[in-house]
C-alpha cells in the first residue's frame, strides 16, 4: 500500500512536471510574440474588473475585450477580481510591474484606493476609472472616469413612479437595494429615498440587498413576502435581481408587471431586462450602457495625441415603459 | 520540570515530528521556488523577474500571512477557526468607524482591533476546550457573528482618511536595489511596514514553537491529545491558548490588511478564511493535528499569490484558473499527507 501511494504520488509529479516542461516554450513563445507587439506599436491596456456577477458586467467586460484588440492597436490584460477588493488592489500592482500603458478599473467600490493609485502615479502610469466612482483624498490619483450618472438614473424612475403612482393614496415599496457601497446601489437609492421624501404616501416597507444577483434578490423577495403581501412597487436596482424578485412573486401566487398585483421598476435594461419589459413583467427599466470600451478607448486616444480628456464623463441614458416599447428595440441591443 | 520537558521530548518523538514537518516544508519551499523562476522564465519581458514583483507577494498578502499563522496554531492543535475572515471585517469596519465616525486615534484603532481579535480567541478557545464544543461550530458561529456584527456598525463603504493611519498606509520602505523602466526612470523597490511586521511574526511564532514549553505541548496535544494528557499537559489550557493567539493574531492580520486596503466595508475579506486555511495545508500543516510551521504557511500565502500573479500576468485566463489550480495543489498535498500519515500508523 505504502509503495504504490509513493509510486503514485511520484507518478503525479513526474507528469505534472513534464506537463510544465511542455507548456513552458509554448507560453514563452505566444508571449514573445506579444511582447514582440509592443515593439510594432501596441498599446498595452491592464484592465481589472470587479468580476461577472450580472449581465451588465459580462457586457462590460465583452465590450472591453471587444474594442482592445491587437487588430486595434492595442494588448489587453484582463483580470477578473471575482468580487473582492484585495484581488483588485493585487492586479493592478501586478499591472504597474508589467509597465502596462495604461491601467483601467472598474472598480468594486468607491474607497480604499489611495494607496496602490500613488503607487500607479510613482510608476506614470495614467489611471481610468470606469463604472463606479472611487472617492480618494487627493483628485489626481486617477486621470479620468467614464461611468453612469446614477443619482440620475434613480431619478428618472422616481420621475415615472410620480406620474404612474399619482392619486393613490398610500404606496408600500419595497426596495432590493444592490451591492452595499457601489456607486449604483448609493445612487440609485438616493433617488428612490429622495423621492420616499418628497411624497408623504410613499413607504419603503423593506429595504434589503439582494447583491445584485438574482438567486439573492429572490430570496429576500421571498423572505418579504412571507412577512407581507401589501406591497405595490419592488424597486430593483438592477435587472438580475428584478428577475429574482419576479420569480419570488410569482411563486407566491401574485402577480408581477403591468396590470398584475406589484408593479416592478428595474434598471440596467439588459437584453433579457428589455425581454421581460416587452413581456409586460417589468413596468419601467432605466438604462445604464454598459458599453465603455469604445468611450474608454477613445480617452486613451485623446490621452495618446496629448490632449487632456474631461475629467468626469457621464454616459447619456434612456428610460423604457412597458407600455411603448416595442420589439426592435429589444432586438437592436447586442448585451 | 526538567523530567516533565524530557517526558514530552519522547512521546511526541521530536525527531520524526521534525521529520515529517520539514519534509513536508521542503516540498512546498521547492515547489514555490520551481514555480516563480517558471513565472520568471516565461514572463520575463512583462516584469516577473522584477524584484518588486516579488515584493508585492508580501505586500499584498502580509495580512493573510499573520491570520494564516495564527491558524496553523491552532491547526497544529487539530482545531480548526474559521472565524478569522469575519474578524478581519470586523476590524476593519471598527477601525474605519472609530477613526472616522468616533474620532479617535489610529493608536485607539488598533487597541480595539488587539481587544476584538482577543475577545473572538478567548471565547471561542474556552467553549472548543472546557466546554468541548466542535471547533468548527463555534467557529462558524464566530464568523456569522463576525460579519453580522460588522454590518450592525456600518453597512456603507467606510474610508479611513486619518492623517496618522494614512501615513502608515502610505509610508514606502525605499530598499537599496531597483529596476529601470521602459521610459528609462529608475525605480528603486519598496516594502511597506505590514511586510515588516508579518515577517517579524512568523520569525516569532517559529521561536515560539521550537523553543518554548508551550510551543511543543501545542505538537504535543495534536499528535496525540490521550498520551499528551497522560503525561500530564494541560492539554485544554494548551488549545485555549492556541485559540486565543489566533483571534490575536487575527486582530493584527485584520488591521493589516485593512492598511492594505484602508477602508472598512461589509463584504471586506470574505473568504480569506479559506486562503488561511488553505496556505496552511499547502504548508504543510497536517488537518488532524501535530504537524505544521509557519514558514511553510508563509510560503503557502506566497503559493497561492505566485499562481494569482502568474495568470494575472498571462492576462488572457479567466482568473478562475487560480482556485482550480489551487484545488489542485491542495489534493497534492492532502495526498501527500495522508501518506506521511499512514506511515507514521504503520511505524507505531
Amino acid at each position: 500500500m505504502k509503495k504504490f501511494l509513493t509510486f503514485l504520488l511520484l507518478a503525479a509529479l513526474t507528469l505534472s512536471l513534464v506537463a510544465c516542461g511542455q507548456s513552458a516554450p509554448n507560453d514563452s513563445n505566444s508571449n514573445a510574440a506579444a511582447g514582440g507587439g509592443s515593439e510594432k506599436g501596441l498599446i498595452v491596456v491592464g484592465f481589472s474588473q470587479v468580476g461577472a456577477e450580472s449581465d451588465w458586467r459580462t457586457a462590460n467586460s465583452q465590450s472591453m475585450k471587444d474594442t482592445f484588440t491587437e487588430a486595434n492597436g492595442y494588448k489587453l490584460i484582463f483580470d477578473d477580481a471575482q468580487g473582492k477588493q484585495d484581488n483588485q488592489i493585487t492586479a493592478i500592482r501586478n499591472f504597474i510591474q508589467q509597465e502596462v500603458d495604461y491601467i483601467v478599473v472598474a472598480p468594486i467600490g468607491e474607497t480604499g484606493w489611495d494607496t496602490v493609485l500613488q503607487e500607479a502615479k510613482d510608476a506614470g502610469i495614467p489611471v481610468i476609472i470606469v463604472d463606479r466612482m472611487i472617492n480618494v483624498a487627493k483628485d489626481d490619483l486617477f486621470y479620468c472616469w467614464v461611468g453612469s450618472d446614477f443619482r440620475k438614473e434613480g431619478d428618472i424612475a422616481v420621475e415615472w413612479m410620480n406620474k404612474e403612482l399619482a392619486g393613490k393614496d398610500a404606496v408600500k415599496i419595497v426596495h432590493l437595494q444592490g451591492t452595499i457601497g457601489s456607486s449604483a446601489q448609493i445612487g440609485r437609492t438616493e433617488g428612490l429615498e429622495a423621492g420616499a421624501k418628497a411624497n408623504s404616501n410613499w413607504e419603503i416597507v423593506a429595504q434589503q440587498t439582494g447583491e445584485f444577483t438574482q438567486a439573492k434578490g429572490q430570496e429576500v423577495m421571498e423572505s418579504i413576502l412571507k412577512q407581507t403581501t401589501e406591497i405595490d412597487v419592488v424597486y430593483c436596482e438592477n435587472d438580475n435581481m428584478a428577475f429574482g424578485a419576479i420569480d419570488a412573486i410569482e411563486a407566491a401566487g401574485m402577480k408581477a408587471g403591468v396590470g398584475g398585483d406589484i408593479v416592478v421598476i428595474s434598471f440596467d435594461a439588459t437584453n433579457a431586462g428589455l425581454t421581460m419589459t416587452l413581456d409586460q413583467k417589468i413596468n419601467y427599466n432605466v438604462e445604464c450602457n454598459p458599453l465603455h470600451g469604445p468611450r474608454v478607448a477613445k480617452l486613451i486616444e485623446q490621452i495618446e495625441a496629448g490632449e487632456t480628456p474631461e475629467k468626469l464623463a457621464y454616459v447619456e441614458e434612456e428610460a423604457f415603459d412597458a407600455k411603448t416599447i416595442t420589439k426592435e428595440i429589444v432586438d437592436a441591443r447586442s448585451y | 520540570m526538567k523530567l516533565l520537558n524530557k517526558r514530552l521530548n519522547t512521546a511526541v518523538s521530536k525527531q520524526k515530528m521534525v521529520s515529517d514537518t520539514t519534509f513536508l516544508i521542503l516540498v512546498t519551499v521547492s515547489l514555490f521556488i520551481v514555480m516563480y523562476i517558471a513565472g520568471m522564465i516565461i514572463f520575463h519581458d512583462q516584469g516577473f523577474a522584477k524584484p518588486q514583483m516579488f515584493l508585492n507577494l508580501l505586500i499584498s498578502n502580509a495580512g493573510l500571512i499573520v491570520i494564516a499563522c495564527g491558524l496553523t496554531l491552532v491547526m497544529i492543535t487539530g482545531g480548526i477557526d474559521i472565524s478569522v475572515g469575519s474578524v478581519t471585517a470586523l476590524v476593519c469596519m471598527t477601525s474605519a468607524y472609530s477613526m472616522e465616525v468616533l474620532g479617535t486615534s489610529a493608536y485607539t484603532s488598533i487597541l480595539i482591533a488587539l481587544a476584538i481579535g482577543l475577545a473572538f480567541g478567548v471565547v471561542q478557545g474556552y467553549l472548543v476546550s472546557y466546554l468541548n464544543i466542535q471547533p468548527f461550530i463555534v467557529t462558524l458561529a464566530g464568523m456569522f457573528f463576525g460579519r453580522g456584527m460588522t454590518a450592525v456598525i456600518s453597512k456603507e463603504m467606510l474610508t479611513i482618511k486619518n492623517a496618522t493611519f494614512r501615513s502608515w498606509a502610505d509610508f514606502k520602505i525605499y530598499l537599496p536595489f531597483g529596476t529601470v523602466n521602459k521610459s528609462g526612470i529608475y525605480q528603486p523597490a519598496y516594502i511597506y511596514p505590514t511586510v515588516i511586521i508579518a515577517l517579524i511574526i512568523v520569525v516569532l511564532i517559529v521561536f515560539m514553537l521550537k523553543k518554548t514549553k508551550f510551543g511543543r505541548s501545542l505538537y504535543a496535544v495534536g499528535g496525540n491529545q490521550q498520551s499528551a494528557l497522560m503525561m500530564g499537559l494541560n492539554v485544554k489550557r494548551s488549545k485555549m491558548m492556541a485559540y486565543v493567539l489566533s483571534g490575536l493574531l487575527a486582530g493584527i492580520g485584520g488591521f493589516l490588511f485593512c492598511l492594505n486596503t484602508g477602508a472598512g466595508f461589509v463584504e471586506q475579506a470574505r473568504g480569506l478564511e479559506m486562503d488561511a486555511i488553505s496556505s496552511s495545508v499547502i504548508g504543510g500543516t497536517l488537518l488532524s493535528g501535530g504537524v505544521g510551521n509557519p514558514i511553510g504557511t508563509l510560503f503557502g500565502v506566497l503559493i497561492k499569490g505566485t499562481i494569482g500573479s502568474l495568470i494575472t500576468t498571462q492576462g488572457t485566463l479567466s482568473s478562475w484558473w487560480v482556485r482550480i489550480v489551487l484545488s489542485a495543489l491542495l489534493c497534492f498535498f492532502i495526498v501527500l499527507q495522508s501518506v506521511i500519515t499512514s506511515r507514521k500508523r504503520q511505524a507505531e
